[in-house]
């Protein structure tokens, strides 16, 4: 799958719990996450999905269990967190890029003061990630001048300029109006073919479909089912499964 | 007007020692002001709690108070001496409290600032790996002073009226004090009132209006 094979998980969790005061968000949460593989979770909406992707890089903290990321136990805080965070992409349902800087800077800001790349080299691999996501055009602009779909592209080469070994997507055409969704799932997609490690929380069984390699189902803070997207699609397992999709794919 | 203009150099020095005194309150208090609020947005308990007491015991505090207690407390009691001659002394020793006091109202303005910057904004800056204090210092801070400049300008106006309670820090040599001497000398005179009205008008409307422009100017569009 990778380029050295390596067989152990990049992600690993175990027994993950997660309350939000008497609200039990994650349950004993066990999955782990090959190196290469694009792993879909979808499931109806508080079922905990997005709290489970934030809990990959540490956005989220857990009650108790554990998660072992690319063989160490995630760190707590201070500099360790902050360099496993460097490690891990995440893409943002509100794209949160950084409003005060310019598409150019949004993308080497990371690089230069985590990695401590020269600015030139910076701005050099800056361009062509704009390039591969196509805003290059419009590298000196501010966030607020660019659609939904362009800054959710910015947003995802800002991740990729970490070099990261996964990224994490929240929901990332969630918040885009129906005809920027194709743009930013046609990134995704190339990404996948590319053997990036990803975690998608979508609704989008389309994508689903066509770059997952595997299928997550949470509903109610548990992995209700695993599958392989056809499977899953066309075979549900689970009733709670065959319940939501009869709710979504609908025609 | 006659008294205006026989106290006219003595006013107008003691207008320049407002205009020092407000020069650097104005640079240390911001200062001041963003390490405190560096400190009450903290991860660590400790320097939150000390953020806050810090704020709110200094910001309702009567700045004579505050004044009386840097000359008084620190200097005569603690021996805090920034120089021998004593009026070089007491200007220092009033910079040090109204910069002292104008620091927990800039802190509160950043503050106020800080609550603009979406929550996304430090999630995405954590996210790509930056320390808390690499995310405060280059994507809240910078977000957080653009939407408060105007009301820092009004911190700063109020600092700079401020410095005519000098007095009460033992710093008798503003426009404030020169003033009350003339008129101890030779009785209130509407002319003088007037002039140093206009003196601080001048040096502050344009912080206003300036302080307005940079807002508009350097507005975040989200």
């Amino acid at each position: 799958m990778t380029e050295n094979g390596d067989a152990t998980p990049l992600v690993r969790l175990e027994n993950v719990n997660k309350h939000f005061g008497s609200l039990h968000v994650l349950k004993d949460i066990n999955l782990t996450v090959s190196r290469g593989e694009v792993l879909v979770v979808i499931g109806p909406s508080g079922g905990g999905k997005s709290t489970l992707c934030r809990t990959i890089n540490r956005l989220e903290t857990i009650s108790d269990g554990q998660i072992i990321f690319d063989g160490k136990v995630l760190p707590a805080e201070g500099k360790a967190l902050a360099r496993l965070r460097s490690e891990v992409g995440m893409v943002f349902q509100s794209f949160n890029l950084f409003a005060h800087k310019t598409i150019r800077q949004n993308v080497t800001l990371g690089p230069i003061k985590v990695r401590g790349t020269a600015k030139d080299a910076a701005d050099k691999r800056a361009m062509e990630l704009l390039e591969r996501v196509g805003i290059a055009a419009q590298a000196d602009k501010y966030p607020a001048q660019l659609s939904g779909g362009q800054q959710q592209r910015v947003a995802i080469a800002r991740a990729l300029a970490m070099e990261p070994k996964m990224i994490l997507f929240d929901e990332p055409t969630s918040a885009l109006d129906p005809e920027m969704v194709q743009e930013v799932l046609d990134v995704m997609i190339g990404l996948a073919r590319d053997g990036m490690t990803m975690m998608v929380v979508t609704h989008e069984m389309g994508f689903a479909r066509r770059a997952a390699n595997r299928v997550v189902f949470m509903a109610d803070g548990q992995i209700v089912e695993e599958n392989t997207p056809d499977e899953f699609f066309t075979n549900a397992q689970t009733d709670r499964a065959r319940d939501f999709l009869s709710k979504i794919l609908t025609h | 007007m006659d008294d205006l203009i026989t106290y006219g150099p003595n006013l107008a020095e003691g207008f320049l020692n407002n205009v020092k005194l407000s020069l650097v309150a104005a640079v240390a208090s911001l200062i001041l002001g963003t390490i405190l609020v560096a400190m009450r947005v903290s991860p660590t308990p400790v320097l939150r709690a000390a953020g806050t007491v810090y704020v709110n015991v200094v910001r309702n505090t009567p700045l004579t108070l505050v004044l009386a207690f840097s000359a008084l407390g620190l200097s005569d009691q603690l021996g805090l001496v920034f120089s021998e001659t004593p009026r070089t002394n007491s200007f220092w020793i009033v910079a040090m409290g109204l910069s002292a006091y104008t620091a927990a109202f800039v802190c509160e303005a950043l503050r106020a600032g800080i609550n603009t910057v979406p929550l996304g904004q430090a999630e995405a800056a954590r996210a790509i790996g930056l320390t808390f204090m690499q995310s405060l210092r280059m994507i809240i801070l910078p977000q957080a002073f653009r939407t408060v400049v105007a009301p820092l300008g009004s911190v700063m106006i109020a600092m700079i009226k401020n410095t005519t309670v000098a007095t009460a820090g033992g710093f008798v040599a503003d426009s404030a004090a020169e003033m009350k001497e003339a008129f101890d000398t030779t009785g209130a005179s509407i002319p003088i009132f007037l002039g140093i009205v206009v003196g601080f008008m001048v040096l502050t409307m344009p912080i206003g209006f300036f302080t307005g422009w940079l807002s508009r100017r350097l507005a975040v569009a989200r």
